[in-house]
């Protein structure tokens, strides 16, 4: 489950970085899984075919997150020319168990803001090398979800 | 006094879910090797190979540095530094 302007917020990620991988993590308070605060990382690779956060940034976001008591619900990527499904490299890389990896697409044109079709946005759980696609459920705000489970 | 290994969650495993753990040493491989005595197989998550080096996809940072920049393995370290190992965010 995630709120509209995140996935608004993490497709224009993807499409202002195009053609290369667009990076980043939805931060939420520890244990509650909602993805409240969207954090656009940079692409240290700057690669079309490769993402990885700069050392530095990834050191002062896990800071920052545990001052917070928060932790990374939501960690995203952009494939640029593939679809979006995990590669082999995103498997092997996996290293958050708790993380719902969000991969988004914008091959075949939909990196322009005028494409009109649905942008590809799904959502993985990838623990031991195991991938598990689950489904992506966006409301208006969790606020209005409450009392649900 | 002793030197801090802030573990991330990843590999709590290995220390029982802490999120800190203590050791000593006069560089890292000793540091390291000193911890994988009271926590075994911390050490094979963070370093590979023969010689033996920082793993590609993890991050180790003695006192906020980067040791890729300070020395790698052999970065010193004392009494009262904070070691944080950090596993990349990455992919394709």
């Amino acid at each position: 489950m995630i709120e509209k302007a995140t996935v608004d917020a993490i497709v224009a990620h993807a499409r202002r970085d195009h053609p290369d991988e667009a990076c980043g993590v939805v931060a939420g308070a520890e244990g509650s899984d909602r993805a409240t605060r969207f954090i656009p990382m940079l692409n240290a690779a700057m690669s079309p075919t490769f993402y990885e956060f700069d050392s530095g940034d990834l050191l002062r976001l896990y800071k920052e997150l545990d001052e917070r008591d928060e932790e990374p619900v939501v960690i995203y990527h952009s494939h640029t020319a593939t679809e979006a499904y995990p590669s082999r490299t995103d498997i092997n890389l996996a290293q958050e168990p708790g993380a719902h990896y969000v991969l988004v697409s914008t091959r075949d044109g939909a990196d322009s803001p005028e494409y009109d079709g649905p942008v590809e946005f799904r959502s993985y759980r990838i623990v031991d090398g195991e991938v598990t696609e689950e489904e992506v459920r966006v409301v208006g705000s969790y606020a209005e979800t409450e009392g649900e489970h | 006094m002793a030197i801090e290994l802030r573990v991330p969650t990843i590999l709590r495993t290995y220390t029982g879910g802490a999120k800190a753990v203590n050791g000593d040493g006069t560089n890292l491989a000793e540091f390291i090797d000193n911890i994988d005595g009271t926590h075994p197989g911390l050490k094979e998550r963070i370093v590979e190979g023969e010689p033996e080096e920082l793993r590609r996809f993890v991050n180790v940072y003695v006192n906020d540095e980067d040791v890729r920049f300070t020395g790698g393995l052999k970065t010193e370290v004392k009494d009262g530094d904070v070691v944080v190992v950090l596993p990349a965010v990455a992919g394709g």
